[in-house]
């Protein structure tokens, strides 16, 4: 009985405004453009900050990042650019770590090299990394052909090497290359396998982001020493560092910072001048989380401000229809209409342009979002929650800025009313 | 939808010194219409004061009056008399600033608004100057619309409104919008809305004054069939010719009952 009542009303409601067609759909684009820039801009939000996390998630989040650091120049270094400098992780860092702390589950020791490589004719300057076995436990990726570095590789005579996508594709190696040869300054290596590999994106560091080639850190070490030599822009820098990377696993999210505090204890004990970095992939992933969420709403409330002018907008129209139909009211009244049924008749009214508005703005937000990513490359996700987000805002929009008029039509004096012209 | 009028209904005859002998009358029966009953509106000692800037207008300044039911009156008066402020108090539309008013066994002197709106929907019904239809609704949905308030559901409404269109002659045009009738057709409209929830009181307020004078006749003829069908009206009007209609005439002037003529 209710339920009829309630259909006659928003019938006689959608009547009346389908008086005014124009007006009508003027004052609805208003909600319409104001929900589907929220929709658009959550999206964006949201597909940003998917986007982001996901590649910090590819660090693992039960991982902690260890980098060396050059020491910046003192101004005593100045004048002799020609001597060793020594700084860096040591495999004495590496082994303390694996060793003596109790989360810690494995760790990945890295060397990076560049060195030019030969596949048959073709030459290119790799960056060949040497490292362990775990580290294929801790960045794992799809092997495209052949196999990963094993446990058995770990000696120094074992001279295998495993390309990346990329590190293939700059030698052209391909599929068949598996089992051949290449030679890496003046040592040749048996390519056991292909694994794919992350591209670098935006600020995050991705540990296999800028890696052509992985051979056995024995190896590496024995073949390429600890001393390295770079001619930069007419000096001769001469460098002396054992490992420029560690990756520590830790067996459990909840472990990672009160390790990563206790590697940091213990790496500063042993090298005072601060030539190391300890990143936490887990704090980064909540900071950015954190910046992603502000950033985030502050989209949502540049759009939001369009669905507040829609708002006004609809408080104008209605307003006007209020003093257009002062005589209706007077009558209604005098027939003995009370307020609070011209109250939710004016809201009704406003409620049907805010609804029907912020329905079509629900069509037309994921099209936005659409159009955006296809125009922009930014990806875009519309998440549920803004859908519904927008209808409870469009819905709010409707009774706020409806309560206004229709208490002002209620309150008219009928008597006045019944006179106005 | 039942709101309380259970207010107390104390059927204290005003002093007979005093008031207007709107029902002294003999119960005439002699001109065919039914007898008198029993008093529809009291009026006693109404007062009603407007504050205009400093200054206090006394729009009614004390009016005592007993209509009975299928009684048929003319307020007259010049304007200025106070017979608007009658025709709103009459109407519940105001409230008097002192004294009582009684209608249908309601004292409606200090009711709530909503208790003022039930009270309209109930008991009155209103034709006014302009016709005062709403334009975007047809006549059918324009003579429902008391009865809308009322709460009445779809079908029975529908087939209210129907007799009741017929009632005053407008059995075809049901569908049609205020706009595409004449003025006499519009003002049966009105007449026809006003009837819907059967109300016991017709208040007029110059029913005549967009209507040329055949049409004015005409409408009159209606409001007279009405009366004599049982309905109690009081008809405000300022010319001597329509107000002839009525079977009494009441002259205000400065807001007091000047004199009465007939005997309603």
């Amino acid at each position: 009985m209710a339920l009829i009542k309630i259909i006659r009303d928003v019938r006689l409601g959608a009547k009346t405004l389908l008086l005014h067609k124009l007006r009508s759909l003027l004052t609805m684009l208003g909600v319409v453009f104001g929900v589907a820039s929220v929709i658009a801009m959550l999206a964006v939000g949201e597909g940003a900050s998917r986007e982001a996390l996901d590649r910090i998630r590819m660090l693992g989040s039960t991982n902690i990042m260890l980098e060396s650091v050059k020491p910046t120049d003192t101004p005593d270094d100045r004048g002799q650019r020609t001597r060793v400098l020594d700084y860096g992780l040591r495999y004495e860092d590496e082994r303390r770590i694996r060793e003596h702390l109790d989360h810690v589950q494995r760790t990945a020791p890295v060397k990076e090299v560049r060195r030019s490589a030969w596949l048959g004719e073709r030459n290119k300057e790799l960056r060949v990394v040497g490292t362990t076995w775990a580290w294929f436990e801790l960045v794992p990726r799809p092997i495209i052909a052949g196999r990963i570095l094993g446990e058995r590789d770990m000696d120094r005579t074992s001279n295998v090497v495993v390309l990346t996508e990329h590190g293939a594709r700059r030698l052209l190696a391909t599929e068949q290359s598996i089992g051949s040869r290449i030679r890496i300054v003046d040592g040749y290596y048996e390519v056991i396998g292909i694994v794919q590999n992350e591209e670098a994106s935006g600020e995050t560091q991705i540990p296999d982001s800028r890696v052509d080639a992985y051979i056995p850190l024995p190896v590496a070490r024995e073949r390429f020493t600890d001393f390295d030599v770079r001619i930069t822009a007419g000096s001769i820098e001469r460098e002396r560092g054992e490992l420029h990377r560690i990756i520590v696993q830790v067996d459990d999210e909840d472990n990672v910072e009160t390790t990563a505090a206790a590697i940091q204890r213990m790496l500063e004990l042993n090298h005072p001048n601060g030539d190391f970095t300890v990143q936490v992939p887990l704090q980064l992933l909540r900071q950015r989380e954190e910046q992603q969420r502000i950033w985030n709403w502050t989209l949502a409330s540049v759009a939001g401000i369009s669905l507040l002018v829609g708002g006004i907008g609809i408080m104008n129209i209605m307003l006007a229809s209020v003093t257009e139909r002062t005589r209706e009211i007077g009558v209604r009244r005098a027939i003995g209409a009370k307020k609070r049924q011209i109250v939710s008749q004016f809201l009704i009214e406003t409620l049907l342009l805010a609804g029907i508005g912020g329905l079509v703005g629900i069509a037309v937000g994921p099209l936005l979002a659409d159009r955006i990513e296809s125009l922009s490359g930014i990806p875009t996700i519309v998440p549920t929650w803004a859908i519904a987000l927008s209808v409870g805002i469009s819905m709010t929009v409707g009774v706020v800025f409806g309560l206004y008029p229709a208490a002002r039509a209620a309150n008219l004096d009928p008597i006045v009313a019944l006179r106005h012209e | 939808m039942t709101t309380q009028l259970t207010d107390t209904v104390t059927p204290q005859p005003p002093p007979t010194a005093t008031r207007a002998q709107a029902a002294s009358g003999p119960a005439a029966g002699d001109d065919g219409r039914p007898a008198p009953g029993s008093p529809v509106i009291v009026l006693e000692d109404v007062h009603k004061h407007y504050p205009m800037g400093d200054q206090v207008v006394r729009a009614l300044a004390g009016v005592t009056l007993e209509v009975r039911r299928a009684q048929f009156w003319a307020i007259m008066g010049p304007s200025g008399s106070g017979k608007s402020t009658m025709l709103n108090l009459l109407g519940c539309l105001d409230r008097p600033t002192s004294g009582r008013y009684v209608l249908n066994g309601h004292d409606v002197s200090d009711m709530t608004d909503d208790q003022l709106s039930e009270i309209r929907l109930r008991e009155l019904g209103f034709i006014f100057q302009s016709f005062n239809l709403i334009p975007q609704l047809t006549v059918q949905e324009n003579i429902e619309l008391p009865l809308y308030y009322q709460g009445w559901s779809a079908a029975a409404s529908r087939e209210r409104a129907q007799q009741t269109a017929e009632r005053v002659g407008l059995g075809d045009r049901l569908g049609h919008r205020p706009a595409e009738l004449s003025g006499g057709q519009q003002q049966r409209v009105a007449v026809a809305r006003a009837l819907a929830s059967d109300p016991q009181v017709l208040l007029a307020d110059e029913p005549t004054g967009n209507l040329d004078t055949a049409t004015g006749q005409r409408m009159m003829q209606l409001l007279s069939d009405l009366n004599t069908q049982g309905k109690t009206i009081i008809l405000v009007t300022h010319e001597a010719e329509i107000a002839r209609w009525a079977h009494g005439q009441i002259h205000m002037r400065d807001g007091k009952i000047e004199r009465i003529e007939g005997n309603g």
